[in-house]
């Protein structure tokens, strides 16, 4: 370890203008078809495909014969390995990966980059193909990178409508706007049907009566949800089947003022409304149910538990 | 029940998260193709074309029977499109099988399915809608109650949901098309996953699947190759919001099994019935279902999973697929409910084959658990 006076210097080996390696005929066709953006391999005695090309078959020495074959311009990724930060040197200026591709119709994989965007793109088998720089000049950087084939696309669906509640809705959300809970009497089936609602679930008959329900009710059963949504309240938050007082019927509703884990199918519960001043006709005028504090009610199974 | 019908041909593909490979007409087809090669046929032999899947917001294309007509061999011909919720696959096939029974046409091409991946079922699900609070919970969020209620009324132990997650997903390592092969699954992996919707845990739950499932069901002057013959075929549904509805055990359910038991003249199904493909999406429906079939007693069904009657090596195998626990294309689970059942008839299910089977029970329910859709298929002409 040099200690931290160790002298230290920067030394350059830059050859001026670069060398000037030569081809040979068959890196040079290989080059030369490139700058046409086209990509050839060569054939071996074998009948194997070498791209990129070589002069000799890498298995048996031997040199190949003079068939250049078209392939690509697509391939297939057969490996590779992820570059999360790229180096002045690389071909790309954002993460990108280092792949083997093997181009339709060779028998061999070249390395080349891949830009894919994130290393869960990738997987063997994917396909890719060229993209082209726009000036070509006989080098393997003629091909700036390769890039996954189109597989998908995004199709945005938006429909945006003017909704309007209808009579029945409409006169229960009035109800709940005045911090009162309205529902309809069936006269043939003598339910009461919460919310409000002008014709029978069950019989079809018009329902005519309208009644007041009580803000209070029992929790016939519940779910503790955890998963997170972005449109729902924060986890874990219970939601219950709530049947009011005087109701016929359960409503789906979020309880509150209780650790989830303390709520209890027969629990007692009592609607919280928003401040007056903040109410409008919608359902969110109730904040949610908490515990009355009363002792728990008999659950009877006749009331479905739903 | 009108003239006798015969599924002739079934054609499935793997069900998985993703089918990236294939857009929504080659998915389609892949299924409806192998039904055809099933049942040595081709589109050119198919009269009408029945399809079906859940709601069009779950891909974004609305009205895809109109876009798959042609996919599907169907120009020149009648299509159309069932369309009743979860259920639906099963009251597909229903809808194809009136077609022959009733003397419309010889040989109907039924397809089903869903590509779960093109968006977010649980978003699809829950549009929240102007005027009410906030409260998306998903098909999860909606069923757990329900499960809650029925652990009370039958005091059913903690760990039957576990049991049956472990044993449908026992079951889906016979099935290579299953989505959910979990090599190991053990009640100590299930019972390590997480409360989703409490109390519904991550492996009591179903996959989210792409896929599709196709049968070809043919009049009995029209068969070819292995017929599984139609016994019974019943559908029910009922409102959602009912005073007084059972939603445990709902009304519809019953009555529709007693309308396919007396059709395919069963009056004791865990006896009569060889194997049934049952719609069983969260783990604990199991328990559920076999009360509301008849296969025991109101509160008794849990002990039936409990002793292992279920299993595959049971009096009374359940979803010997797999069942929708382990694969999910929503719109096709239905449809491959009935098309096991059939391939059970028919002694071609493979690895995960029962014995001697003659009785099949397909079964699917949907929406609030409120659709119900069933068929009975025998390996003898009804």
């Amino acid at each position: 370890m040099p200690s931290e006076e160790s002298p230290v210097a920067t030394h350059v080996l830059e050859f001026p203008g670069g060398y000037t390696r030569t081809t040979g005929p068959v890196i040079g066709r290989f080059l030369t078809e490139l700058r046409d953006r086209r990509l050839v391999g060569v054939r071996t005695a074998g009948g194997r495909v070498l791209v990129p090309p070589l002069e000799y078959d890498p298995d048996t020495g031997e040199p190949v014969t003079g068939e250049y074959v078209e392939v690509g311009p697509a391939g297939t990724v057969q490996a590779w390995a992820w570059v999360g930060s790229p180096r002045p040197g690389h071909p790309l200026d954002r993460p990108f990966a280092w792949a083997l591709v093997k181009l339709d119709g060779a028998d061999t994989a070249l390395v080349h980059a891949v830009d894919a965007g994130s290393p869960k793109e990738l997987r063997p088998g994917l396909r890719v193909r060229p993209r082209w720089r726009a000036a070509t000049t006989g080098h393997i950087t003629d091909i700036e990178c390769f890039l996954p084939e189109v597989t998908s696309l995004v199709a945005p669906v938006r429909a945006e409508y003017r909704v309007m509640p209808g009579r029945a809705l409409t006169r229960f959300l009035e109800g709940v706007r005045d911090g009162r809970f309205l529902g309809g009497r069936c006269a043939e089936c003598a339910a009461v049907y919460v919310p409000y609602r002008v014709s029978c679930p069950a019989c079809g008959s018009v329902v005519e009566e309208e009644v007041e329900v009580a803000d209070t009710g029992t929790v016939t059963t519940y779910a503790i949800n955890n998963l997170p949504d972005p449109r729902a309240p924060e986890v874990p938050f219970v939601s219950a089947y709530v049947l009011l007082d005087g109701a016929d019927t359960p409503m789906i509703a979020l309880i509150g003022g209780i650790p989830a884990h303390e709520v209890r199918q027969g629990m007692r519960v009592r609607a919280v409304w928003v401040p007056p001043e903040e109410r409008t006709p919608s359902m969110t005028n109730v904040k949610w149910f908490e515990p009355t504090g009363e002792p728990d009610a008999d659950l009877d199974d006749s009331i479905g538990g739903s | 029940m009108g003239n006798r019908c015969a599924v002739v041909g079934v054609g499935q593909t793997r069900y998985q998260t993703r089918r990236q490979d294939v857009s929504l007409a080659g998915l389609v087809r892949e299924a409806a193709l192998r039904a055809l090669e099933d049942a040595g046929l081709t589109f050119a032999d198919i009269d009408a074309v029945v399809i079906g899947k859940a709601p069009d917001l779950f891909e974004g294309v609305m009205m895809p029977e109109a876009y798959l007509a042609d996919a599907l061999g169907g120009a020149g011909k009648p299509v159309m499109r069932v369309h009743t919720a979860g259920s639906v696959g099963g009251s597909t096939a229903l809808v194809g099988a009136s077609l022959v029974q009733g003397g419309v046409h010889g040989r109907v091409l039924v397809v089903a399915f869903e590509k779960q991946s093109e968006s977010n079922a649980t978003w699809a699900l829950s549009t929240h809608l102007p005027f009410n609070a906030s409260l998306v919970v998903g098909a999860g969020g909606y069923f757990a109650p329900h499960i809650r209620e029925y652990m009370r009324r039958s005091g059913a132990p903690d760990h039957i949901g576990t049991l049956v997650a472990v044993k449908d997903r026992l079951n889906a390592l016979k099935n290579p098309y299953a989505h959910l092969r979990i090599p190991g699954i053990s009640r100590e992996m299930v019972e390590s996953t997480p409360m989703l919707w409490e109390p519904i845990r991550y492996l009591e739950t179903c996959p989210s699947s792409d896929g599709a499932c196709a049968i070809v069901l043919a009049a009995e002057d029209k068969v070819t190759g292995t017929p599984a013959w139609i016994h019974g075929t019943a559908m029910r549904s009922e409102p959602i919001m009912l005073a007084g509805r059972d939603v445990v055990s709902p009304r519809a359910g019953r009555d529709c099994a007693a309308d396919v038991y007396r059709q395919a003249g069963v009056t004791d199904p865990r006896r009569e019935i060889d194997v049934a493909e049952v719609y069983v999406p969260f783990s604990w429906y199991e328990p559920m279902w076999l009360e509301n079939l008849g296969f025991a007693a109101e509160g008794e069904g849990w002990k039936l999973t409990e002793a292992g009657c279920t299993a595959l090596d049971g009096d009374t195998p359940w979803n010997a697929s797999g069942g929708v626990l382990s694969s999910n294309p929503i719109g096709a689970s239905g449809l491959i409910r009935f098309a096991e059942a059939a391939l059970q008839v028919r002694g071609t299910a493979g690895e995960h084959q029962v014995e001697g089977v003659r009785l099949a029970l397909g079964h699917a329910y949907g929406g609030g658990a409120q659709f119900f859709a069933m068929w009975i298929v025998g390996s003898s002409k009804p």
